[in-house]
Order: C-alpha cells, then structure tokens, then sequence
C-alpha cells in the first residue's frame, strides 16, 4: 500500500443542499495546470456532459423566450384548460393562457433567480467561509455559531416566516433565498481554508510579506476553485426547488410567470381534479431536469476529483471486457495458452 | 396590525376584552415581546386566531402528532432502505445496483416534493382511484383504537410516505456509497478480507458499521430537508400535520398560530438532532469518555 | 502484476520468484514502491482493482492460490497464509474490540464454541505479552506497540504455517521495536512458522533473517542468504542500501546515499531498470535487461556486471567486477 502522509488523506464528508452526501477530499495545492485539467475531464465525462446539454438547452429557451414564444405570457388566448393541440403544444390553463408560452418564459425568472441565489450564496460564503478560515480565534467562533444558527433552523418553516413580512416578488426570493442558503457553502470553504492555510506555500507568502485579503484570494482561494464551483452548482439545484416550493404555497408574486407560481396556479384551479395534467406536469418537470442537470455534473465532479472513485470504475472496464465475475479477491487475467498449460 | 383592521368594527371594550385574551399587555413593545416569551416558557401560545376559540396549543399537538407519525416512517424507512442499498452499491461496485440506482435516485430525488405530490395524486388518486386524495383517515370515521380506524390511517399515509420516501432515499444511497467506497480501502476491511472472514460479515460489521458513523452525522443536516419536504407534501395531501397548519396560518394571517408552529418545527429539529448526537456516541467507541 | 490507469498499465511487479521453506525466515528488502508489498498482497489475493494479477504462479503447500475459487480462498486465508499488517492503527477495526476481532478470525476457521474462541484469544494475548483483560478494550484505548502486538497475536490465531509481516516495526519508536522484533523471534522459535519479512531497514533484515531478496523497480535483484548478502553485496543497489545506513558501533563511514530516485513505473526505463543511477554503467546495460542468475551457490543476482562469471567460480564480488575502486555518491557517466 502507498505511503500516504495521514494528514492529508483526511477525507471529510459534507451534505450538500440537496441532501446529498459529498465526500469532499484532502487538499494539497494543486499547480497551476492541474487545476484546468479538471474542466477538460468534465467535458469527457458522460454525466456531466448531459448534465451540461440539459441546462444549454434551458437557457436558450429563456434567452430566446421572446422569439420562441412571442406575445405576453399571461394573456388569454383559448378557452381554459384546454388539452394540448396543434395549436398550442402544451394546451391552456385555468386561465387560458398558452401553457408553452408559460413554460418559456417561465425559464426566465425562473432561471434567473436560481443563479443569482447560486451567485449570491457563493459569494457570501466566500467572504464568511474564508475569512472565519483564515483569521480564526474568535471571529472564527462568531461567524461559525452564526453559520450553526442558521443551518440548525429548517429551511421551509423560516422562509415561509420571512417571506410572510416582505413585499412578494423575485428580489424576496433571491434575498430571502440566499439569507437561508449560504451556510453550506462557507462551512465547506471555512474547513479547506483551514486545512490549506498550514501548508507551507501560505507560509511563504505570510513571510514575504503579503497583505491578508491578498493571501485569501491570490494564493487560496484557485486552489479551491473546485470546491467553490461546486458548492455554486448545488447552490443553484437547492434554489431551484426552494424558489418552486416557495412560489407554489403563494409567497412570491403570483402574477409573475415562474414555473413555480404555474403550479401554483395549477394547484388552485384544481387542475388535478379536472384532469388536466398538462398544468402542471410540464412546469415541474422542467424543474426537476434543471435540478437534475447540475445533480448529474455534482455528480460527476465528484468522480473526477475523488480519485478511489475513479480508480475502481478504470479497473471494472477491464474485468468487464474480460468477463471476470464479481468477486472481491484479486482478479487473475492470464493469456489464454499460459491457463491451458498451467492451472489446476 | 391585526387590531388596527377590528378597530373600526368593535367597541372599546370588547377591543380591550379581545387583546387580553389573545395576551397582549398594554406597554411599550419590550415589555409585550417579555411576556410573550414568558408564556412561551409556560407553553401558552395563546389563542389561535383562525381556529377561535381554541388555544393554539390544542391546534398543535394535534397537528404535531401526526407531523410525527409521518415523519417517523418515513424517516425510519427512508435512511433504512437508503443506507441499506447504498452498501450493496459500494460493495458492488460497477454492480446493476451501482449503475443503475445512483443516477435514477438522484433524478427522483431532484423532483420538488410538492411536485412528486402532485403527480402521485393525479395518477394514483384521481386517475386510477387507488388511493385517497387526502387527509388522515376517512372522513367518515371518528378516531378511535379499532383496527378499521388504523387500517384506514395506514391507508391514507401510504401516498404522502411514499413521496417522502423515494425523493429523499437518493440522499441516503449516495451518501453511504460514497462513505462506504472510502471505507471499503481502509486497511481494516482489507485485513478483515486476509482472515478469510464471510464476505456479509467484511461488509456489514467492519465497512458498513464504520461507513455508518459520517451517516448518522449527515443525518442531523438532512432532517432539515427532509422536514421542508414533508411539509409540502403534507400540503398537497391535506394531511393535517404541522405543516399544513402553517400553510393555513400562513394563509388565514394567523400570527400567533404561525410563531408557535415556527417554534414547534424548529425545536423538534433541535431535539432530533440531540438524540442524534446521543446515538453517535453510541456507535462509536472513540468518542466516549470513561 | 499490472495496476490499470487512465494512462495505460503499470507494470508493478514483473518476473519475482521466491520460495520459502518451512521455518525459514524471508527477508524482502527496498524502496517505498518497488513492489514488495504488492507481492505480499497478491499472495493472499486482497489487493483492490485496478490491480490485476497478469501472470505467474503462487504455490502453497502444493496448491494453486491463482485458481482458488472465493470459498476455497477465504479457507486458505489466515488457516495457512497470515499477514501482520503496516500499521497496527489502520488495521484494526475501530469500532469493535480486540477481543471481537480475533474471535472473528478463530470461529470463521474452525467449529469452536463463543466461549473457547475467546479462551483461545486470552491464551494468544498471553503469549505476545499482553493482559487478557484488554479482550474489551477498543483499538484506540492501545498503545502502538500493544496494538502491534494484538495484530500479531491475531495473525497467530489459527497457527498458519506462513505468516507475512509487512513493516510490522517502521510505524514504532526504535525501543519498542526492538522489544517486538525480539517478541516474533521468540515466538517464530516456539511454534516454528515460516516468515516473509517485508521492510526497507535492510539492518533489520540482515540480523533476523536466513535468506533475503533486495528488490527494485518491481523486480528481483539480488537473492541470497543474510550472512552473505551483508558480507557480500554483488548488486550495485545493494551496495549502496548497506552503505546508506549508520552504524552506531564501528568505524565513521561517509554517508553515502543512492543518486537520483526511483523510475515511473508507467514508463520503465529500458534494459537494466536500475542503469539511470548506476555508477558502472554500460552502453549494453541501458539495453538489455539482465536476468536472475546464480553466480555463487545461493546467491542470485540481476546485473550485467557479472555476465561472465560462471557459478562455482570462487572470488565473486562486487570489488572485482568492476575491477578497482568502489564508488558512489556519484553521478553515472
């Protein structure tokens, strides 16, 4: 077995806002042109490929909305509840409006608000994470009792609560969002930060002099671009289906065409019971490729970065191609003469 | 605020009688957060302002033991069934169990809940008539200890349980497959392998019963979600827990109601998480002090 | 055998073959990752994809270890091949008790009660020098030349006739090995196993073994008996491992270690696999790859440098090969 140097094969594992478990693995500082090699293996990477294809596809069809689906959204065009058609592919609502303009441009509030939550969380929690990381002592013990408060209260209750008191609309969304969200993130990058601020390149930049925000965000902060674009993905997935849920129990501004607000909207015209799966089935649909998408690229990043995982998948190709059964002991792959002659 | 909206409607005295009731004190703003946190202290939310007269505390308990009932089972079968498969993935590895469940659970698991709710509602309840479209138990019956009653509990339970169960599971299987995989390279599974141990025995007792530790760990953080998602099934459903009670609340302006259930949610978190920590330092033997 | 990559195979151990007789002590000496403890793995089969095992044979006692089905295999571990393991921390359960894990062990292998296996598991805490009682202790709640020895008395458990010992003493402090080291010899002595001994302390190896092998770059350099291995180093490598290490008694020697490092194994170096850091390199050398040969009767060696001697032939050392000066410390030509 290779010798390893036990503080660096800590592997922590953290739960992303989706719930998942991410194995998130030690750090060393990686040189400059390991840390690009990562981007090129994720392009290779089946998963994430489809990952990356699914989300393509969503932001077209909300930067496009205007051409693909021109007109208002909203505006009554055919009798309610109509069954999709030629005319209209995803039929009507309660309302009568066209269900596909609906969805188009749905994407883009939609869309819009989960990145600038994605954004706004990564932000905030590079700031917080790093600084609580970097500093310690005591503004360490502040931020990360800060981080644990908010982390410990549910999510739903507490944006349901908040959002009751503020004005509805997107920017309660994103704000209320993000107020909730960002923990994740920090406390991942606040332990990294911790972990690489011993090594011995921050030694030799605090020695030669360097400011503090300098050492953060010149010497730190690329070596943990994977992290960083990671928790920025999950931040996106959990925003998606919060910003959904929020909007369906009629917290955001409901005249606003989101595809949570639709299936808000499908649930009070009790588009269930008459039948009419097109209201709602679509909307949530496209919400849950969306989470999926940056789900699967999670996923595969993971894969790329750990590198046990990798490593078994690499041997199974093998043991497949030569059709070895599943065992746990070391597989034997002998040319075909030497198992003739030889053997039992 | 609420007051300010009855003022034109009432007279004086049966303003001033209503504002008792409901525990407000004359004074400045201090002085009425104090004592509402002292009747908190006490377990007197006061009255519920949709459900008049009753006290918030009854509408609670009510809501908050089916909220457990639900929670119980789902949450119990969730992380059981999830870890459970989780193992057979990572032992596996490149397995159909492997291949195929991690991405399925994970696309289950990125549907909203609500929206799951929805579907499973449609199809199950509405379309095929399957399934009740609601509540807790048939409308016409009364609750009471009789094997009808339950039965028509289990009944209702099984849609709303089913959708928690199967967004949720994803978070459990990958998490474990991922502890599990890097468990399962430790030196102690492999020495375990070289005693020529049963191959259930390597995988439950040494990997799988250390993989379990990061688990119940992640279990604390998860519940958070899995509370967020079963309040929005519990809303499709009409389930009548906690969290259709503050939709309700929310809905009717229910302020009192919507503080206390605020509170409720938060401290059963808080108490789970507790006992999570309890159970961690059961399961392992490092952390105990002698 | 071969470790499947994302760049290609790595060929991490080729063409090493080894016997060993019953009570003999093995001795298997090199660098970190030059594949001895890969070989010591693949004997008992628990090495983990992308490792394959691509050809050869491993033979006990008769039997054929490559072509034991999974049944036959968890029988033959433990009961006839045992393994101490590096780190006595790592490869101890964490969460069950000493005592748990050797019964495990006992009670796979054999039709004793609960009760007799952890009677037997006392008996064999005994023997390496521990108290029964810390049956219920936790691996943590060890010392780490405790734990060393819980390990070994679990690899006694079954009295396997082999047992492999893969740097059972490099994770301890010097006093603590010695105490172990003098531990197995007495223990090797009572109940008369055969040891494979794995380590990088050549030092080590040259006082407790009969025969050791110097590996490099995952082959099989030199093979002989201890005694004559430390008066007789043939292979260039071997040299310069003796001469690496101080001694506390005799002479101040110059301390000399081996130039450069050792090769990727993902591209092996042509011919000689030790030619980039050889002193007495040849243009032949960097060419062709030498092979295994008995010079002197017992004493195998790898390298060219000894292309023309014949066994039998008396006089054999590494002084005469070259013919005049012993050098190292520098650089190859």
């Amino acid at each position: 077995m290779a010798t390893t140097d036990p503080k660096d094969k800590v592997d922590t594992v953290e739960v992303s806002p989706t719930g998942q478990a991410m194995v998130i693995p030690s750090t060393s500082p990686t040189p400059r042109t390991e840390r690009w090699r990562w981007v090129k293996m994720m392009l290779a990477n089946r998963k994430a490929l489809v990952g990356f294809v699914i989300i393509g596809v969503f932001i077209l069809m909300a930067i496009f909305a205007p051409i693909i689906a021109p007109g208002d959204p909203n505006a009554f065009v055919g009798p309610p509840n109509q069954p999709p058609s030629r005319q209209y592919i995803l039929g009507t609502n309660g309302q009568g409006a066209d269900m596909f303009a609906q969805l188009v441009w749905g994407a883009r509030t939609s869309l819009g608000i989960a990145f600038a939550v994605g954004i706004v969380t990564t932000l905030i929690g590079i700031v917080i994470g790093m600084t609580a990381g970097y500093v310690g002592g005591r503004v360490d013990d502040i931020l990360s009792m800060l981080m644990n408060i908010v982390l410990i209260i549910p999510g739903l209750p507490l944006l349901v609560v908040l959002a009751t008191f503020l004005p509805p609309g997107p920017l309660t969304i994103v704000l209320v969002l993000a107020a909730t969200g960002w923990p994740w993130g920090a406390r991942v990058l606040r332990s990294q930060t911790l972990s690489l601020r011993e090594k011995d390149f921050v030694a030799a930049a605090i020695v030669s002099g360097e400011s503090a925000p300098r050492i953060i965000f010149r010497e730190i902060l690329p070596n943990m671009t994977s992290i960083v674009v990671a928790g920025f993905f999950g931040s996106v997935t959990y925003a998606i289906g919060a910003e959904a849920g929020l909007e369906f129990l009629g917290l955001g501004n409901v005249s606003t065409v989101t595809w949570g607000t639709i299936l808000f909207w499908a649930q009070n015209n009790a588009g269930l019971l008459t039948g009419a799966w097109w209201t709602f089935v679509p909307a949530g649909l496209a919400i849950a490729l969306v989470a999926f998408a940056f789900s699967l690229i999670n996923y595969a990043v993971d894969e790329i970065t750990n590198p046990r995982l990798r490593a078994e998948r690499e041997g199974s190709h093998v043991l497949r191609k030569h059709k070895i059964p599943f065992s746990r002991a070391t597989p034997v792959l002998r040319a075909k003469q030497e198992s003739a002659a030889g053997g039992r | 605020m609420i007051f300010a909206s009855f003022r034109g409607q009432l007279r004086p005295e049966q303003l001033k009688s209503l504002k008792e009731a409901y525990g407000f004190v004359e004074g400045p703003l201090w002085k009425q957060y104090l004592t509402y946190l002292g009747q908190i202290a006490s377990l007197n939310f006061g009255i519920s302002i949709s459900s008049f007269p009753a006290k918030v505390t009854t509408v609670i308990s009510t809501g908050l033991a089916w909220t457990l009932l639900l929670g119980a089972v789902t949450l119990v079968i969730g992380f059981l069934l999830g870890n459970f498969l989780g193992v057979l993935a990572a032992w596996k590895r490149g397995g159909w169990v492997d291949t195929v469940l991690p991405p399925l659970t994970i696309f289950v698991g990125s549907f909203p809940y609500f929206w799951l709710a929805m579907l499973l509602l449609f199809l199950l309840g509405f379309k095929m008539g399957v399934f009740p479209m609601g509540h807790a138990y048939a409308d016409n019956l009364a609750p009471q200890l009789s094997m009808k009653f339950i039965w028509s509990v289990i009944y209702h339970m099984i849609l709303p349980a089913f959708t928690i169960i199967i967004v949720s599971i994803g978070g459990w299987l990958l998490g474990m497959r991922n502890t599990m995989i890097s468990v399962l390279g430790e030196d102690y599974v492999a020495m375990a392998e070289a005693k020529g141990l049963p191959q259930r025995r390597v995988m439950l007792n040494y990997a799988a019963r250390n993989a379990l530790l990061p688990s119940v760990t992640s279990f604390g953080m998860a519940l958070g979600f899995v509370v967020s998602g079963q309040i929005v099934t519990e809303i499709v459903f009409s389930y009548p827990g906690v969290g259709y009670q503050l939709y309700r609340a929310v809905q009717n302006l229910d302020y009192p109601l919507m503080q206390a259930l605020f509170l409720m949610i938060t401290l059963a978190v808080l108490v789970a998480n507790l006992l999570v920590d309890i159970l961690y330092v059961r399961l392992d033997p490092r952390v105990r002090v002698s | 055998m071969e470790y499947v990559t994302g760049r290609g195979p790595v060929r991490a151990v080729e063409g090493v073959s080894f016997s060993i007789a019953p009570g003999e002590v093995f001795g298997l000496a090199g660098e970190s990752g030059c594949g001895k403890s890969t070989v010591a793995h693949a004997i008992m089969r628990i090495l983990r994809p992308p490792a394959i095992i691509t050809g050869g044979r491993i033979f006990f006692q008769g039997k054929d270890v490559l072509s034991m089905s999974d049944e036959e295999l968890e029988r033959f571990r433990w009961a006839s091949v045992s393994m101490v393991f590096q780190s006595a921390m790592n490869s101890l359960n964490p969460v069950m008790t000493i005592g748990d894990q050797i019964v495990d062990a006992i009670t796979s292998h054999s039709d004793l009660s609960k009760k007799q296996a952890w009677e037997r598991a006392a008996e064999l805490l005994e023997i390496v020098g521990i108290e029964p009682s810390r049956l219920r202790s936790y691996p943590h709640q060890l010392s780490g030349g405790m734990r060393q020895r819980a390990v070994i008395a679990t690899a006694l458990a079954l009295n396997p006739p082999l047992m492999i010992m893969d740097e059972p003493t490099t994770a301890l402090d010097v006093v603590v090995q010695k105490e172990i080291m003098q531990q197995i010899e007495e223990l090797k002595d009572k109940l008369g196993f055969s040891i494979l001994f794995i380590t990088h302390d050549l030092s080590l190896l040259v006082e407790f073994s009969d025969r050791i092998a110097i590996m490099y770059a995952g082959e099989i350099v030199e093979m002989a008996p201890a005694r004559e291995l430390f008066d007789n180093p043939l292979h260039p490598y071997t040299y310069g491992l003796m001469n690496s290490f101080p001694s506390i008694s005799g002479e101040k020697r110059k301390l000399t270690g081996i130039p450069g490092s050792p090769p990727d194994l993902l591209h092996p170096p042509s011919g000689c696999r030790f030619h980039p850091r050889c002193p007495y390199v040849q243009p032949l050398f960097k060419e062709v790859a030498p092979r295994l040969r008995e010079v002197t009767p017992g004493h195998f060696v790898a390298c060219h440098l000894y292309d023309g001697c014949q066994p039998g032939q008396s006089q054999v050392s590494l002084q005469a090969a070259v013919g005049g000066e012993l050098k190292f410390g520098e650089k190859p030509k």
